[in-house]
């Protein structure tokens, strides 16, 4: 369960550039919740996953998972319960170690980074398994860099480093949008599949609508720093793309988009 | 000409202690750190000032390598918890051990001839044949950077080397992977600096006195080596980074030798090391802008 209770954030405080991004904000998300945010750009989707991992300070509010009080935890101890995606593969791997080095990373999250052995050999068949079940053939391909795969390939695997250890809360931040649409299909087919196995309790930000309404089981629409459109369960299943893509459009509008 | 081979091998070995402690931090980590330029001299400093102590000169060359790692911490704090930026921070300390190392020495030179050293002692005079003692110097130099290396790459194949090196390579992931990212660039430019320290006792101890003006230009000596290194090798698959940076110490310091024998006077040396180091970092971008052409 994560809450966020009367958040306030304001950029460049003090200045003549001076905005208020959310002021009185509150969410709370169930555990098990998958859900999807969309928004026009500069209505704080990011900045709200920004605040919930600590990249980014916030004004004044609190932010609690299962009640116990995160706000003033840096980012990294946040991190320990918290797997993240970013829209930029780049970031969830190592591009001059190689894809073996990367998964024996992820693998000892949470473990000492001592000076055993970097690769637990006994585990290299347990990777294998794991990376052919994104049929890739990654597998085959344990000592080459990361650096030299796709983007697609990079954010597959950055999807199973963030995912291979259990956490709490899966943030994906508009994974997909990097990607070319037949590979933004596979990698959300992914994660769709990691989240249903894990049970993991995922917020998904996007600009893909069409995720948006059929991946998830709440959807939330953000404008100005406000939730303006939330629904989930039955609620969310009867809604369609037509009327999301409605009700985005007039914020679009407003915003002279 | 025996004698300049045997002076580029040693030289080139010798620096290449330090440089392997330059490839962390600039290579690595990503972290062009001047503090190498005070922490050469303080291994000196401090291996000279426990061997005319009494101290036995192998243990020295430890205490030099803990307090260069001190040093290096120093560097790291600045730059970390008190987010100055790198250069600067590099800068800060190295103007600072400045005055540290004089502390330490208590005068600008100080020589050592008379004390037994780790390339002079009662062992080697016992049990070297007289045939082997002018390359005993380099001997030890390559048994010390043999067992520099060996640990070297043996750390970086260790967790702990495993998130120095992805700290240089992306440090979100580091972050991601619940780590304290200042604290694993702090641990690099310990182990950097350690190195560094060494290298400058070893120098020390090979030269017979310490000379506080020796550090000067050693982070140009290293990066300049690093960058020959890497660039030169980076082809051949089987020769290890560590490997290509000490060949690129030996390299270096052989362009500097041939400079020298075209007739250039030893007063002009900090100008050769500027020059080649400018030479060397326009050929190697002319190289990947071809690269990119292509």
């Amino acid at each position: 369960m994560l809450n966020l209770v009367d958040i306030h954030k304001y950029y460049n405080p003090g200045t003549v550039n001076e905005s208020c991004l959310f002021k009185d904000f509150n969410l709370s998300i169930d555990e098990g919740e998958f859900v999807s945010v969309v928004g026009s750009n500069g209505s704080g989707k990011t900045s709200m996953l920004n605040l919930i991992c600590g990249s980014i300070p916030l004004d004044s509010g609190k932010i609690l998972i299962n009640d116990i009080e995160i706000t003033d935890m840096p980012e990294h101890i946040r991190a320990k319960r918290i797997g993240r995606v970013y829209q930029n593969p780049a970031m969830g791997t190592c591009p001059n170690m190689t894809i073996l080095e990367n998964m024996a990373m992820a693998d000892n999250k949470n473990k000492p980074f001592h000076l055993g052995r970097g690769t637990n050999k006994k585990r290299i068949n347990f990777y294998k398994e794991t990376l052919s079940s994104l049929d890739l053939g990654l597998e085959n391909k344990l000592n080459v860099t990361v650096g030299s795969l796709s983007g697609g390939q990079r954010q597959a695997m950055a999807l199973l480093m963030s995912t291979m250890t259990p956490i709490e809360f899966l943030i994906l931040d508009e994974h997909t949008a990097a990607l070319d649409p037949k590979t933004a299909d596979l990698i959300m087919k992914l994660t769709d599949k990691i989240v249903k196995e894990k049970k993991v309790t995922t917020i998904m930000v996007t600009h893909n609508l069409r995720y948006a309404v059929k991946y998830g089981d709440r959807l939330i629409m953000m404008h100005n720093g406000e939730s303006i459109f939330d629904k989930s369960g039955e609620d969310k299943k009867a809604s369609s793309i037509d009327d999301i893509l409605k009700l985005f459009n007039e914020i679009s509008i407003e915003c002279g988009n | 000409m025996l004698t300049i081979i045997l002076g580029i091998l040693e030289e080139g070995l010798l620096y290449s202690i330090m440089t392997l402690g330059v490839y962390i931090t600039y290579k690595i980590l990503d972290f062009p750190d001047l503090s190498v330029d005070g922490t050469f001299p303080l291994g000196g400093a401090v291996t000279v000032v426990l061997i005319s102590r009494g101290m036995n000169p192998l243990l020295t060359l430890l205490f030099a390598f803990f307090v260069g790692a001190m040093a290096g911490i120093i560097t790291g704090i600045i730059h970390v918890k008190f987010k100055v930026r790198d250069l600067l921070s590099g800068i800060i300390v190295m103007t600072g051990l400045y005055s540290v190392n004089l502390r330490i020495a208590g005068r600008s030179n100080i020589p050592i001839f008379s004390y037994e050293t780790i390339f002079e002692n009662k062992f080697i005079d016992k049990y070297i044949p007289e045939k082997l003692v002018p390359y005993i110097g380099l001997i030890i130099i390559i048994i010390i950077v043999l067992i520099v290396k060996a640990l070297l790459d043996r750390y970086l194949e260790t967790k702990s080397g495993y998130l120095l090196r992805a700290a240089g390579d992306n440090e979100v992931l580091v972050t991601s992977l619940a780590k304290d990212k200042g604290l694993v660039k702090i641990i690099g430019l310990a182990i950097a600096n350690a190195l560094v320290a060494l290298a400058g006792a070893i120098y020390s101890q090979k030269q017979g006195f310490f000379e506080i003006s020796n550090g000067t230009g050693t982070v140009v000596i290293g990066l300049a080596s690093v960058i020959i290194g890497t660039k030169a090798f980076q082809n051949i698959g089987f020769i290890k980074t560590t490997s290509a940076v000490i060949l690129g110490s030996i390299i270096y310091k052989a362009c500097v030798a041939i400079a020298i024998s075209l007739g250039l006077p030893a007063s002009d040396l900090r100008l050769i090391t500027s020059t080649l180091f400018l030479i060397i970092l326009i050929v190697s971008q002319d190289r990947m802008r071809r690269v990119k052409d292509a």
